[in-house]
């Protein structure tokens, strides 16, 4: 039986740190939680209207540009022609490298703050995030929106994940981000004064997002109608670059709307009717149900135990979407500590757990130039098979083990563990020493056997980020 | 030493071809193994323009639509059949043509309509089901449930090619996803320990073997003899057509998979979604779809003959040029059909017609066929698939339609 110290770092925290003691126990681990949040003074990321001025920077020089390049195929153009648009060219691209610095940049602050977690609840939190986060997931689509989802993370997940889940919901669902990423800023009231004038209508998308994988669930007790009905009742939520984000009447489809059986609105559209329904959304049965699952899914077991589930499902009902109370309730379940290593850590954490085993500093992360934080750390996240912040749909990462450890997402671990520890550490711990810092109790004998048998230190710390305890949680 | 050999040998054990995965797919249903035949599966992401790339010249409407992007013969478009011509970005391609190696269907789509998103497009694509249950409820892909259909699938049979993931061919019957970019470089006594560390724990025991295998055997000295002399054969053939061409990893792994155990190969080329300036974003993309596939027919030497390349993408773009001599996301398009096993040298598909009352919502070229049912007859032809199979399994609820015999 692994110690609880040990399953608590490694099944709900970030990993062992020479630099750290592991939490005590599963008190330890929320202590701390509603205290304040280190990782964002820590390394704080730009706000999203601090991002946006270099948005619409990339947009205007991005128009400037095609307006120069029609000019200079015109008959008659000159070199003077072909020269402004050469160079209005190369700003475009300028701006273009800026935002991927920026991109890099948020992705080492992001890695920094799982990588230092001081305390039990530090780390915690930082899982947590990560499971919001990817519960909202959210994806830039366009070049001008790269810097994007850090800063939604930071304004719409952080200061909620140990609030209400309902007020979550509503930061998530109304920011920017979100609105851009599933089309809510193209959806229409289809009898609204706009889309009448523009003819323009409906997007469903946000609508059937926030039902089928924000809150009930894809089984949840919820129709096409209900979908319908809450996509026109979203109407009106708009953003846009210059504007930012409003709430655009004219665009609101007029009328009452019934969701899940209760009518919202009918007099002038507001805002509030759809705040009202997002909690109303939050508190819902199958909301709570589906949550549990996702929560103990995650940190627990693919095939999580159903009386776990349930005690959870029963804990939010209890506390009004209290989320707090949802982690007691899954600290405090006997399976939440049975059957340790079901779960295959995934690339992002195997990395920040690696670091921390390392002990190396955030600080250096976030010293890193563009180019070597993609070298060493963003390309190999791509070869482990997840890039950062850019999962494939709106339902987020995998969870089965078997997602991630395959041929290819297996080779990027044990590649990227063998060759780049040596180049961010100069001066590498002894293997036999690193196995019990990194794994404590949970090192089977082999890994031991194997970690003081290598030919060199680095291949011993390869061998032992590699292996199955240190990939599992 | 034979690499192939020791790699299945190696591979035994730790394959899982779960024909029972599906409720449509029985042993009564299944077909024969894949055989000798290979099957090519390019998504092109971004959402080709099929109308520039076979440009319909003999309709009178064409030309009106499109006065900017510039097309024809003036700008270098090859004659196809006296109706459609081929855009010059593949000219290269001529020579296929005219042997009958190269065809295109127009005006095919997915059944996707309307909301003319990429990633809701592509999903639905390589998922290869139908509109009505909605994007992203299927989470397998089409080629997937075909290698589920072919009974002795082991893990060198089916390769994703490339970091994309590539949802086409995810699903329960195994298939090996590998990078050109993926590198393993393990010292003997590093993979000796860790495969003592792996012993125990079957999930990582049978990702890392395949895994260390393959990069060995990519990185053996007989390999690397074998893809070195792929390589210059294939670039001696680029270079003639393009003096500055490079070689592309991609491709160049197909050929060498390929040319061993592997039948199926699925990867993607990107840079379709030309909004502007139209004319020079297609040319590259073209140039690298020309590449990859003058790549597969010379790497592929003889087993050319026993190969079919499927090259389709989301959905096509409207058929009226925009304000930036591009075009946008539209919904008809055309499929590229290649290999010595096509019957070609044709452009298959129903002519819809450019006329303003023949363009589907007044703006785009109108499908007249579904993309899936081409992609299933070359299945049928490839590998003997029941009809049944493939219209109630690996494209649910598809209408196959006649058979246009697309190979010989």
């Amino acid at each position: 039986m692994t110690a609880i110290p040990t399953i608590a770092a490694i099944r709900f925290g970030s990993g062992l740190s020479p630099r750290h003691a592991a939490p005590a126990d599963a008190a330890a681990l929320l202590q701390g939680l509603a205290g304040p949040d280190l990782g964002v003074s820590d390394y704080p990321n730009p706000t999203y209207e601090d991002t946006l001025p270099l948005a619409r920077r990339y947009k205007a020089e991005r128009t400037e540009r095609r307006a120069l390049a029609a000019a200079a195929r015109a008959a008659g153009a000159g070199q003077a022609a072909r020269d402004a648009e050469k160079l209005a060219a190369r700003q475009v691209l300028q701006v273009r490298r800026k935002l991927e610095a920026n991109y890099a940049a948020a992705a080492m602050r992001t890695l920094a703050r799982a990588v230092d977690a001081r305390t039990a609840s530090d780390g915690f939190r930082e899982r947590l995030v990560q499971f919001w986060a990817d519960h909202f997931t959210v994806r830039s689509k366009n070049a001008y929106e790269r810097e994007g989802p850090s800063a939604y993370v930071d304004a719409a997940i952080r200061p909620y994940v140990t609030g209400r889940f309902g007020d979550m919901l509503e930061a998530a669902a109304l920011h920017p981000v979100m609105l851009i990423y599933l089309d809510q800023v193209s959806s229409f009231g289809p009898n609204s004064a706009f889309a009448l004038r523009h003819k323009r209508g409906l997007n469903e998308n946000l609508a059937r997002e926030i039902l089928e994988l924000h809150a009930l669930g894809v089984g949840g007790g919820y129709q096409q109608a209900d979908v319908r009905a809450f996509a026109e009742l979203l109407t009106g939520l708009s953003f846009s670059l210059d504007k930012g984000f409003q709430f655009n009447r004219a665009m609101a489809e007029p009328g009452a709307e019934v969701v899940l059986g209760k009518s919202y609105g009918g007099g002038t559209a507001r805002l509030e009717d759809i705040r009202a329904a997002l909690q109303d959304v939050a508190r819902h049965p199958d909301t709570a149900r589906h949550l549990a699952r996702k929560l103990a899914v995650h940190f627990v077991a693919d095939q999580p135990d159903p009386g776990l589930v349930e005690h959870l499902a029963a804990a939010y009902a209890r506390h009004d979407g209290d989320l707090l109370a949802v982690y007691q309730a899954l600290l405090e379940h006997p399976a939440s500590w049975a059957a340790f290593g079901a779960k295959a850590r995934q690339p992002f954490d195997f990395v920040v757990a690696a670091l921390r085993a390392l002990a190396v500093p955030g600080a250096q992360l976030t010293g890193l130039a563009t180019k070597p934080a993609r070298q060493l750390l963003l390309e190999p996240l791509k070869l482990m098979g997840q890039p950062f912040q850019e999962p494939s749909g709106p339902n987020g990462w995998p969870e089965e083990a078997e997602a991630w450890i395959n041929p290819q997402g297996l080779a990027g671990r044990i590649q990227w563990a063998m060759k780049v520890p040596e180049r961010l550490v100069p001066d590498l711990p002894d293997p036999r020493r690193l196995v019990q810092t990194a794994l404590a109790d949970a090192a089977g004998a082999r890994v031991v056997w194997a970690a003081e048998r290598a030919e060199t230190i680095a291949e011993g710390v390869g061998i032992i980020l590699a292996s199955p305890e240190f990939n599992r949680r | 030493m034979d690499l192939t050999r020791r790699f299945l040998l190696k591979s035994a054990g730790v394959i899982g071809c779960s024909a029972a995965a599906h409720p449509f797919l029985s042993s009564v249903t299944l077909a024969a193994a894949p055989g000798d035949q290979r099957l090519v599966v390019i998504i092109l992401r971004g959402a080709m323009d099929g109308l520039d790339v076979v440009q319909p010249l003999g309709d009178p409407a064409f030309a009106g639509l499109r006065p900017a992007i510039g097309s024809g013969p003036d700008k270098g478009a090859q004659d196809l059949d006296g109706f459609y011509a081929l855009h010059p970005g593949l000219a290269g391609l001529m020579p296929l043509w005219q042997a009958g190696e190269l065809g295109f269907v127009h005006a095919v789509s997915t059944p996707y309509r309307d909301k003319r998103s990429h990633f809701d497009g592509q999903d639905l694509l390589e998922a290869g089901t139908g509109f009505d249950l909605g994007t992203g409820s299927v989470r397998d892909g089409w080629l997937n449930r075909m290698l589920q259909a072919v009974p002795g699938v082991t893990a060198e049979t089916a390769f994703a090619i490339g970091r994309d993931e590539m949802l086409v061919l995810k699903g329960p019957a195994r298939f090996t996803a590998w990078s050109p970019a993926s590198a393993l470089t393990l010292t003997p006594q590093s993979r000796l320990l860790l495969e003592q560390v792996y012993h125990d724990d079957p999930l990582f025991r049978d990702a890392a073997l395949p895994a260390m295998d393959l990069a060995e055997e990519l990185a053996a000295p007989e390999e690397q003899a074998m893809m070195a002399e792929t390589e210059a054969a294939v670039m001696a053939e680029l270079k003639l057509a393009d003096p500055k061409a490079k070689p592309d990893p991609v491709a160049g792994f197909a050929v060498n998979r390929l040319n061993e155990d592997t039948r199926i190969a699925a990867f993607s080329l990107s840079g379709w979604d030309t909004h502007r300036d139209q004319a020079g974003g297609l040319k590259q993309s073209l140039g690298a779809l020309q590449r990859t596939i003058l790549t597969l027919k010379t790497g592929l030497g003889a087993n050319w003959g026993r190969t079919t390349v499927v090259a389709m993408t989301e959905f096509g773009r409207t058929a009226r040029e925009n304000g930036s001599r591009g075009t946008d996301h539209g919904t008809g398009g055309a499929m590229l059909l290649a290999g010595g096993a096509l019957r070609g040298g044709r452009v298959l598909g129903r002519w819809p017609g450019l006329a303003e009352a023949d363009l589907y919502a007044g703006r785009d070229l109108m499908p007249t066929s579904d993309v899936r049912a081409h992609a299933a007859w070359v299945m049928r032809g490839l590998f003997g698939l029941e009809r049944s199979v493939l219209e109630g399994a690996i494209f649910p609820g598809l209408d196959m339609g006649a058979d246009q015999r697309l190979l010989l």
